[in-house]
């Protein structure tokens, strides 16, 4: 999933608003015991336009989109929807009002038709029972409006990601929402998609539906928004029309600073390539696991930065895991600093200095319910055994030591992981990892859903290490990503590696080793 | 987790409130101040041929089976399980014990005692592996796992026993459940169980580990920990817990009735887990708290004894007392009562806060500032109505 930026020009040709705002939100303060997620913020939406709500991980936009919905009760401020003032005590009171809200993850039951997914819980009724044939033509109406033209009687698990998706965004607007909230609705869908989500979105804008719309990907809220409210920190930066916004005005506005990390990233990985060279940190030979990937030779030297490109399901994580030991390979040699491993657990390959930042941060990675302390030296702690604890100052001088280095948020060791932001709870789970002082970094998609600013960090973070000479396997689904930070991609496509591309290679000579079909070797 | 500094004694009022231990306390000191109201004598002890006697000292004696398998439970519960099992081990281990003794050549010795006791938690410690190999290999939810053994587990103590109640006449033996060294020796070996688990736990990093796994297994074996050994290992403990309550439940009535030894044990376990704040859901668990929970399951059974509540009602009864104190811990309903205290008296401190916050000297002030007006529409009402 790539960003095409010059095919994508900032056409916000939306109609302006004039009138009254649909939501005013003045003066919102929301604390929770020891952190201020929103401190004195406004917020207005008006109707028949598409309003992006941006700010890094940690901003505040989740909160604010919570206490307008009434998943949280504002500590301090008003919210007035249609001028008159209202305190919702959650979503189904929002969503009976005209606010409805659609989440990243669909909340839906896939196991039901479309068209009950549609209408669950307001089906018509007929003779005190559901009325199907009426549900079903209710249903078409609406995917009707919409344009969509999905079997309303087929089942929801049959459909993609992305119909479910617009289906979620139906059963939305089923109730004549005047407001639709959509959460980073577009964080798994593929280009194709997310151009007929845009239709969509706009329809629906034209027919004055107040549209609040959060996503990472600043290409795409250029593509489709009207206005701007950019938060920072809990706090309002500034509203602006997206036209009058530059694209480095508004990152800088997020970040609250200059581009100065981001560029500094690109000088770093300039200065650190051509490092390689003497005994491979980790030698892969014929490795592979049937039904997951494809023998494979890999090597990886001291103060490299592989990096692994594919598409979802190329096998690039399946790849990782297998140098991990998180599965077992069923064929193949590795040899750690020349010496021959057997990697049948994360914990052996743990012990030969290999490292593992999973892809899926809250499934396999952080502990949400311990505290930040107990999560950065839990990899240690596994190391030692549990009879021989980290004393406890050795743990203080840790956890201040990579708190501060990561610039961890808040600054509190005892705050407890899961109610931290992405970004900050990536950190966590990395210098976890760095407390071990591992020899290789396998890190699967560190940057995926997290802000620039932490994501600038981590970036740097890499190539800082890697000059140190820690050995990183880097895998992103942004390719320009992985070419950045990569002094050499191996490329991976239907579970196999079909080449290995030298630092020099540029995204369109990775996307065209991906798009053709032939796995023709490229030598490095 | 992290060792208890004290901050005077208004920042030890702070924690007590702000304790999941707070309302289980309450219920249990309720439970015994009912009790003392309707029977004067119940707090009375007396001390008679070194012994203690009284009331409360019962409930320890009789409490202490539960406590031990309640501990067993916590550590179980903390990894995201649960073990049914435990009352048919107890049955086991008792059965097992008392056909050693009568079987042996001098019943009455205590060799004849230790033979069997020490047979008896051998097989517990297998039927522990048992537990855990289902669970932690083959992968089989906790409940269905356990669920196999639960009722097996009755089955092979009727085999042993032959479907008899076996009863023994050996002085050594009797001591375990019915002795006593100035308390009961029961309660004694419960505590010092409950202690040996609280060191072993908090002083090294066990009790980090077996949170860990039990707030996400997966994760945890991402980080190089031992998931399947920890959970096996915790099975295994609570199997010989059970064994341990066993030995003192036949005991204490010197025989063995595989039927009825340590029936529905299990539930009153689980409870005392549960009342004593630790979620079913796994991770976080409170060694304290389960002592708390176990001694208000047992008074409660005392009371119902004691105030002679009728036979067809006291399970009843029982389910009643347990769903307040399970309310009264509830997040939500706590977060009422937090939030009217605060709406009743504005100058009192605000939430409990945890050590090291962000800013405190900014923090303090604000909430109380803040946070009356943005509950003003639901707690001026109260207010309104409350005065």
């Amino acid at each position: 999933m790539t960003d095409t930026p010059s095919t994508r020009t900032a056409q916000p040709g939306g109609p302006v608003s004039t009138g009254a705002p649909v939501v005013a939100m003045r003066g919102i303060s929301m604390e929770f015991p020891g952190v201020k997620a929103l401190q004195d913020v406004d917020f207005r939406l008006f109707p028949g336009e598409v309003h992006a709500l941006m700010g890094e991980n940690g901003a505040g936009k989740s909160t604010l989109i919570k206490v307008l919905t009434g998943v949280y009760t504002a500590t301090a401020g008003t919210t007035q929807l249609q001028g008159g003032q209202v305190a919702f005590s959650g979503p189904a009171e929002a969503q009976a009002a005209g606010v409805s809200t659609v989440y990243q993850e669909v909340n839906l039951c896939p196991n039901l038709s479309v068209a009950e997914n549609i209408l669950l819980g307001r089906e018509p009724r007929r003779f005190g029972s559901i009325d199907m044939a009426a549900t079903r033509t209710r249903a078409e109406e609406l995917l009707g409006r919409m344009g969509l033209t999905i079997d309303p009687g087929s089942i929801l698990a049959e459909h993609p990601i992305a119909i479910q998706q617009l289906v979620a965004i139906a059963r939305a607007v089923a109730v004549d929402a005047q407001v639709l909230i959509l959460d980073e609705p577009t964080s798994s869908l593929d280009q194709d998609e997310v151009a007929e989500l845009f239709r969509i979105m706009r329809h629906l804008r034209d027919e004055g539906v107040a549209i609040l719309f959060v996503s990472h990907f600043l290409e795409q809220v250029y593509e489709i928004a009207d206005r701007m409210t950019v938060l920072r920190n809990g706090r309002l930066v500034g509203e602006h029309l997206t036209k009058d916004l530059s694209r480095l005005q508004l990152v800088s506005a997020m970040i609250g600073r200059e581009l100065g990390v981001l560029e500094e990233v690109e000088r770093l990985a300039a200065d650190a390539s051509d490092e390689a060279g003497g005994t491979p940190v980790l030698e892969a030979t014929g490795l592979g696991r049937r039904g997951s990937i494809a023998p494979f030779d890999l090597r990886i030297g001291a103060g490299e930065v592989v990096g692994l490109a594919g598409l979802l399901g190329s096998g690039r994580t399946e790849l990782a895991r297998l140098l991990f030991g998180a599965d077992r390979a069923d064929s193949g040699v590795v040899r750690v600093a020349g010496r021959e491993v057997h990697l049948r657990t994360p914990r052996s390959a743990i012990s030969a200095g290999i490292a593992f930042c999973s892809e899926d941060r809250k499934g396999e990675g952080i502990l949400g319910d311990l505290s930040i302390r107990d999560n950065l030296v839990l990899a240690m702690q596994a190391a030692r055994g549990w009879a021989r604890p980290i004393p406890k100052r050795t743990k203080d001088e840790l956890v201040e030591k990579w708190m501060t280095a990561l610039d961890i948020r808040p600054n509190n060791p005892d705050a407890l992981v899961g109610k931290l932001s992405g970004g900050n709870q990536q950190k966590v789970l990395l210098a976890r990892w760095l407390v071990t002082q591992p020899k290789l970094l396998i890190l699967d998609e560190p940057t995926r859903g997290i802000d620039i600013g932490a994501k600038a960090q981590i970036q740097k973070l890499v190539t800082e290490l890697a000059a140190e000479g820690m050995a990183v396997v880097y895998i992103s689904a942004e390719l320009e990503e992985v070419a950045r930070l990569a002094h050499r991609v191996v490329v991976l496509k239907d579970r196999s590696k079909v080449a290995e591309l030298d630092g020099s290679a540029s995204v369109d000579d990775i996307m065209h080793l991906i798009a053709t079909s032939d796995s023709e070797q490229v030598a490095s | 987790m992290s060792t208890v500094q004290t901050a005077g004694a208004a920042g030890v009022l702070e924690r007590v409130r702000g304790s999941r231990l707070l309302w289980p306390l309450v219920a249990l000191v309720a439970l015994i101040a009912a009790n003392a109201a309707r029977n004067p004598g119940f707090l009375s002890i007396r001390l008679q041929d070194g012994h203690l006697y009284g009331s409360l000292v019962d409930i320890l004696k009789n409490g202490a089976p539960t406590l031990l398998i309640a501990l067993g439970m916590t550590l179980v519960i903390a990894t995201r399980g649960i073990d049914l099992s435990v009352g048919a081990v107890a049955a086991i281990a008792g059965a097992v014990t008392c056909t050693t003794i009568v079987g042996s050549s001098d019943p009455t010795s205590p060799a004849a005692a230790l033979t069997g006791i020490g047979l008896a938690l051998a097989l517990c410690l297998v039927l522990g592996l048992w537990n855990g190999f289902l669970v932690s290999l083959l992968g089989i939810q906790p409940i269905i796992a356990t669920l196999v053994l639960m009722t097996a587990g009755r089955g092979i103590a009727m085999l042993i026993t032959d479907g008899q109640i076996i009863t023994v006449r050996n002085d050594f033996y009797r001591e375990i459940g019915a002795g006593f060294l100035l308390f009961p020796i029961s309660i004694l070996i419960a505590l010092a169980a409950l202690v040996a688990v609280a060191l072993v736990t908090r002083r090294t990093a066990l009790g980090l580990l077996i949170e860990s796994v039990g707030i996400n297994p997966e994760a945890s074996r991402l980080a190089g920990l031992r998931s399947r050994t920890i959970i096996w290992t915790v099975y295994v403990f609570a199997a010989l817990c059970a064994g341990v309550a066993g030995l003192m439940i036949s005991s204490n009535v010197s025989a063995a009735d595989a039927n009825s030894a340590g029936l529905w044990i299990e539930m009153d376990a689980i409870l005392a887990v549960v009342i004593g704040g630790s979620s079913l859901a796994g991770g976080k668990y409170s060694l304290s708290g389960t002592l708390v929970g176990a001694l208000i399951i047992q008074t409660l059974t005392t009371t119902v004894y004691s105030m002679g509540i009728a036979p067809e009602v006291t399970l009843v009864f029982k389910a009643l007392v347990v769903i307040a104190v399970c309310l009264l811990q509830a997040p939500k309903v706590r977060e009422r009562f937090r939030r009217r205290r605060r709406s009743q008296d504005p100058t009192s401190p605000s939430s409990p806060s945890t050590s090291g916050s962000l800013a405190p000297e900014e923090d303090s002030p604000a909430p109380t500032a803040h946070e009356p007006a943005g509950d003003a529409a639901s707690d001026s009402k109260q207010k309104v109505a409350q005065s």
